[in-house]
């Protein structure tokens, strides 16, 4: 049982069936684990890299859904020109 | 006649599915359309006792698709409403014992002598759903306001669209007001939200429907309860007709007080 000021502020149960759902949804739907999702992440990671500088810890993959529909969305911020150094 | 063959599924097991079924039919078999149920749960039966022809039985699904009887001679008749039938499933058989072909040929052959098939799937995703979904124009997807039963509803609506059936109309069984209102139930709306399919009908729980399937009489049939106008609706909509949903608030002496000050 949650506490009474979990029950006041915290989440509701229903909030949190929700939020997990649509994580497992989304997992279901495409077959891609957040495992994999990684993996892609780096594999995308080291080719844009090759071509142009960018920072990994600014790269963000994620999916995301209209209606029944799955998207993967890759942000990758280029790393300012200034900046810029051969081979990484 | 052209029958519109209805099948209901869900993926998990317990969701009401044949609650579902029964209710429909009788609903629609009640305005004197004629209706054929076909419980496709081969080896597990269930739709005879909910509508209470458990005791009628003589020849079952399996023995009209492997000709040993004639489809006809296979439909129980209804006690109480005469355009009603029972097509039950055999009880020591397996899924196995009937194919998709097999459930296409009876239901081309029905379609030409009544007004709806309603087939009640089996829970799984395994032969006994395909079975079910195979001859379908339409699919119900019977589901709770609950994790599990979401989950295995959107498989169901992913192995649809896999097989390029029409889209499935969505029919969320035992809705509780007032756990919705404590945030501790998915709500209607989150439903929805998950699964963006379009929603045929939202049942209420009620006690009702234990109460009914103990007495073999489908709760449409007297029209009590909540749950069962909702049935009733939902037949409606399969009709064709614009039903507004219920309203399933719980409410309170205030709000009826309020509402009777602010019409005045």
């Amino acid at each position: 049982m949650p506490s009474m000021l979990e029950r006041i502020f915290g989440k509701k149960s229903a909030a949190s069936a929700k939020e997990r759902l649509q994580l497992v949804l989304i997992n279901d739907r495409t077959d891609i684990s957040p495992a994999m999702l990684e993996a892609l992440k780096d594999e995308i990671i080291a080719v844009i890299s090759r071509h142009v500088d960018v920072d990994p810890s600014t790269v963000h993959i994620s999916m995301e859904h209209e209606g029944r529909e799955q998207r993967l969305v890759a942000d990758i911020p280029l790393r300012a020109a200034k900046n810029r150094r051969r081979g990484n | 006649m052209t029958a519109q063959v209805i099948t209901v599924t869900s993926g998990k097991g317990g969701v009401g599915k044949t609650t579902a079924v029964a209710n429909i039919a009788v609903a629609l078999a009640s305005t004197g359309q004629k209706v054929v149920c076909i419980d496709g749960d081969i080896g597990l039966r269930n739709l005879d006792v909910v509508m209470g022809l458990e005791n009628r039985i003589v020849y079952d699904l399996v023995d009209v698709v492997e000709g040993r009887c004639r489809t006809r001679q296979a439909m129980i008749r209804d006690k109480r409403l005469p355009e009603l039938f029972l097509i039950p499933a055999a009880q020591t058989r397996d899924k196995s014992a009937v194919s998709p072909s097999d459930m296409i040929r009876l239901c081309t052959e029905l379609r030409e002598e009544v007004d709806w098939v309603l087939i009640d799937s089996p829970a799984g995703i395994e032969r006994g759903f395909r079975n079910a979904i195979a001859p379908a124009d339409r699919v119900l997807v019977v589901t709770n306001p609950e994790m599990s039963a979401v989950r295995d509803a959107d498989r169901v609506v992913g192995l649809l669209e896999a097989e390029e059936k029409p889209a499935p109309l969505l029919i969320i069984n035992r809705v509780n007001m007032n756990m919705i209102k404590r945030g501790d139930m998915l709500s209607v709306e989150d439903v929805y939200d998950l699964l963006r399919i379009n929603i045929l009908g939202i049942v209420p729980e009620d006690e009702n429907v234990i109460v009914a399937s103990n007495r073999g009489a489908p709760l449409t049939l007297d029209g009590k309860g909540k749950a069962g106008l909702a049935f009733q609706h939902i037949a409606r909509r399969l009709n064709g007709e614009q039903v507004p949903f219920l309203d399933l608030e719980n409410r309170g002496l205030w709000d009826r007080l309020r509402d009777l000050t602010g019409r005045k």
